[in-house]
């Protein structure tokens, strides 16, 4: 099958690693991943922040940029960008004043899978250890975001798939349908509010005594990790693609800088 | 010859208690303070949550009646004139009178004239979110009467010369040993041994208030529902207060904003499995009175109606945004809300707070207004409260929007009053960036070969801890981590194979595979709960 890969902006630009990881499970799996290049952004940084206007390029070059590739389908290791190709990129359009491109973007929007969606309900993956080879041999806890929770409805696909890593010990942080207070530019506008947030986010995390924090979006991560960070906690945060992507032959190392090599040289 | 405008007829916004009083992030700062606040509206919302959880958990249809809920209030928005008047004949032909007010100025000037035709200075209330956004009470006692609150969360408030904080329990920013103290300071007559046990506390106003509601000639109430078919009105509570008041005064007065209609009798029927369980996390609700016109010799003898637009019509004219008017005011999205849980209700100003309120208030009094425009803006879009919404009123969709009409606004605006240190300049400045380098992919690619230079600063523990300007917000809680040496699309074009282009032909049948593997979501679930701890489904895969 030919993967088309939307890497979201944020994972483009502060962690390629997880695009790195995605690309590499898909290609364990026999599949041909490619980047339409021209692409940048899901564009719901400007739409969340009442800038439609500024929205409406961003949305017509994701469109434009998917549909100079033929692919069976789209993926982007992210609940929340997927759920804004087809929750609010044909809204700017409209208000754009393009039926033509809102049709388009329902049409990309209804081929671009998030990753743990693609993975179970396309690719029929049921166990990653034995299906993916995941190994991983750490106390993981999970936050389950919002759009992908909420938007989506991808129940516990994520921590189902984290839950069948071999060696992964897992364990169920509370209230964890709560949301860690990031919420893109809510994040700084109310920055109060988003730090009173995420200090109890951080708190559960802690009290799991994992010694890593999993979810399936950077943008939450990043705050939830950044918080973490402020704290000096030895807590770290990682995609579930980056715990997918270890094995035993390479596997994934918390203990300083986290990086992750990739085998078949990529 | 005079010109004739042949546009639209002008909307006018309300006005009264739907207002901010200083931008959201700046009251919320304030609030976040105060840990015993904090402490209270943690416990207690959880508290409601869990109640509600478990009785919306007990039925079978509740999505179907969220559904339903939904679909009976667009037919009313849809109807709003006809119903309106069809209401008014109905209860006019049963006794009573209808009274029609534009605002919250004429609500009160109408309230007052009636009070005074009965030569009273003090009347008695029910629990009403209407009479709190005109503002029903400070008007009156500007005007020599006294209006007193029979609710006890209400009355408790009014005691202690607060503002309610939230709709169903107005003083859930208190606790029991605060509401003793504010008992023993203001009512007479109290023992100086009350303690704090909730059974003595409701004792000590049920002494305070018997004695009002024997005596009283007039009552205001509010309306939980109007039936335009029969021209009923009814009011739903737990204290039996409300069927004091509706029922022993010789004159009631009923405060009603247009969009508390309901077609029929039958329509009640949804909203009354709707809105206990939603509200208070109950089956039933232990009082519903329901009352058409005028009985001789039984009951209030006068019965006034008035119904109030104050800005819903403006509402009403926004095609997104006319969602708000379904809300039957249950309060369960502030009870999911994590924003609400933190800032409390006075940060949003209004009488109507949180996520309702922060769509609700800005519609209703513009959002020109200044501070109300930051009200959509208070909110992560976590969407918890649409999922907890009775009649499915999407309010990350219209926060959405609201935003859309605020930028357009400010934009319009064009002036920046704090220059470049403006937040509003910054935010422009960082969209209208943000805009040219997501139009491209080359251009993020060139962008991007700069991030080696991010090195510079962030130091020797790879980490931004402080950021100047609006992103200040984000580094005051959080850092901010090293950006990677290389970009992925930098990294692929370098490493990655080139692809043949294909055709579509060659296209595999998704949906055919998605058929296929109907059962995996499933059985990935099983792998897993046998290899170690059981959950739950976060958010089971419900209909919207």
């Amino acid at each position: 099958m030919r993967i088309a890969l939307f890497s979201t902006c944020i994972v483009d630009g502060m962690y390629p690693k997880v695009a790195k990881a995605t690309v590499d499970i898909l290609e364990r799996l026999g599949h041909e991943v490619v980047y339409p290049q021209g692409q940048t952004c899901c564009s719901q940084m400007h739409v969340n922040s009442g800038y439609f206007d500024d929205a409406y390029p961003i949305v017509k070059n994701h469109v434009e940029s998917f549909e100079e590739w033929d692919f069976d389908v789209a993926v982007a290791p992210s609940g929340s960008c997927v759920a804004s190709l087809g929750h609010q990129q044909p809204m700017i359009a409209r208000h754009g004043g393009n039926e033509d491109l809102a049709k388009r973007a329902e049409m990309l929007a209804d081929r671009t899978f998030e990753l743990s969606n693609l993975l179970i309900d396309v690719l029929g993956i049921t166990n990653a250890s034995e299906q993916l080879g995941s190994y991983f041999p750490h106390h993981v806890t999970f936050h389950s975001s919002c759009h992908g929770m909420r938007l989506l409805h991808l129940g516990t696909r994520q921590q189902d798939l984290l839950r069948t890593v071999e060696g992964l010990e897992y364990t169920q942080i509370e209230d964890i349908d709560q949301c860690c207070g990031f919420g893109g530019t809510f994040s700084f506008k109310n920055a109060d509010t988003s730090g009173a947030m995420v200090a109890d986010k951080v708190m559960h995390i802690e009290k799991t005594g994992a010694s890593v924090c999993a979810g399936g979006d950077v943008s939450c991560l990043m705050n939830i990790g950044g918080a973490l960070s402020r704290k000096k906690s030895d807590v770290r945060t990682l995609h579930f693609a980056e715990i997918l992507a270890s094995t035993k032959e390479s596997p994934l190392k918390i203990d300083g800088p986290v990086s992750l090599s990739i085998a078949g040289g990529k | 010859m005079t010109a004739v405008s042949l546009g639209m007829p002008r909307v006018y916004h309300g006005e009264g208690n739907i207002f901010e009083t200083e931008a959201f992030p700046k009251y919320a700062a304030k609030e976040l303070t105060n840990e015993q606040l904090r402490a209270n509206l943690g416990f207690a919302t959880h508290k409601i949550r869990t109640k509600r959880e478990h009785v919306v958990g007990e039925l079978p249809d509740w999505q179907g009646l969220r559904t339903a809920g939904s679909m009976i209030k667009q037919r009313v928005m849809a109807n709003l004139p006809e119903y309106l008047e069809m209401f008014e004949k109905n209860f006019t032909a049963a006794g009573g009178h209808v009274h029609w007010a534009r605002n919250a100025e004429e609500a009160n000037q109408i309230a007052l004239d009636l009070i005074r035709a009965e030569g009273v200075d003090e009347v008695i209330k029910i629990k009403s979110m209407a009479t709190a956004e005109t503002g029903l009470n400070e008007y009156l006692r500007e005007n020599g009467v006294e209006a007193i609150e029979t609710d006890l969360a209400e009355e408790i408030v009014q005691l202690a010369d607060d503002r309610p904080s939230h709709i169903l329990v107005p003083a859930i920013h208190f606790n029991r040993t605060q509401i003793r103290d504010i008992f023993l300071k203001k009512i007479d007559g109290v023992s100086v041994d009350l303690s704090n046990d909730p059974a003595d506390l409701a004792e000590a106003s049920r002494i305070r208030l018997r004695d009002k509601f024997l005596q009283s000639k007039v009552a205001v109430s509010g309306v939980n529902f109007g039936i335009a078919e029969t021209g009923s009105l009814s009011i739903v509570e737990s204290e039996g207060n409300g069927r004091m008041c509706l029922t022993l005064p010789d004159t009631l007065i009923s405060f009603m904003g247009i969009e508390k209609l309901l077609p029929s009798f039958e329509d009640f029927e949804v909203f009354l499995q709707l809105l206990p369980r939603s509200s208070t996390g109950e089956r039933m609700n232990p009082y519903t009175s329901l009352w058409t016109g005028v009985t001789p010799g039984d009951g209030p003898q006068n019965m006034h109606v008035i119904l109030i637009d104050n800005g819903r019509t403006a509402v009403l004219d926004d095609e997104v945004g006319r969602q708000a008017l379904h809300c039957i005011r249950c309060s369960a999205c502030m009870n999911v809300c994590p924003v609400y849980e933190r800032a409390g209700g006075h940060a949003y100003g209004s009488t109507y707070p949180g996520p309702i309120g922060a769509i609700l208030s800005p519609q209703l009094g513009g959002i020109e207004n200044e501070y109300n425009s930051s009200l959509p803006f208070a909110s992560s879009l976590c969407g918890a409260c649409y999922d907890a919404c009775p009649v499915k009123i999407n309010i990350p969709d219209v926060l959405v929007h609201l935003r859309g009409k605020a930028v357009d606004h400010e934009k319009a605006q064009g002036d920046f009053k704090g220059g470049k240190k403006d937040p509003h300049y910054q935010m422009d400045a960082m969209m209208f960036g943000a805009k040219q380098l997501f139009s491209s992919g080359k251009l993020m690619s060139l962008a991007e070969k700069g991030l080696p230079m991010s090195k510079l600063v962030t130091g020797k523990d790879h980490k931004i801890s402080k950021f100047p300007g609006l992103v200040g917000g984000w580094t005051k809680y959080r850092d901010i981590p090293e950006p990677p040496k290389e970009s992925f699309r930098n990294w692929w074009k370098k490493e990655a194979p080139k692809a043949s282009r294909r055709d579509s032909s060659e296209r595999v049948d998704i949906q055919a595979l998605i058929e296929q593997n109907k059962g995996k979501v499933v059985e990935a679930h099983q792998q897993a709960e046998q290899r170690g701890q059981t959950i739950a489904h976060p958010a089971e895969e419900k209909e919207q």
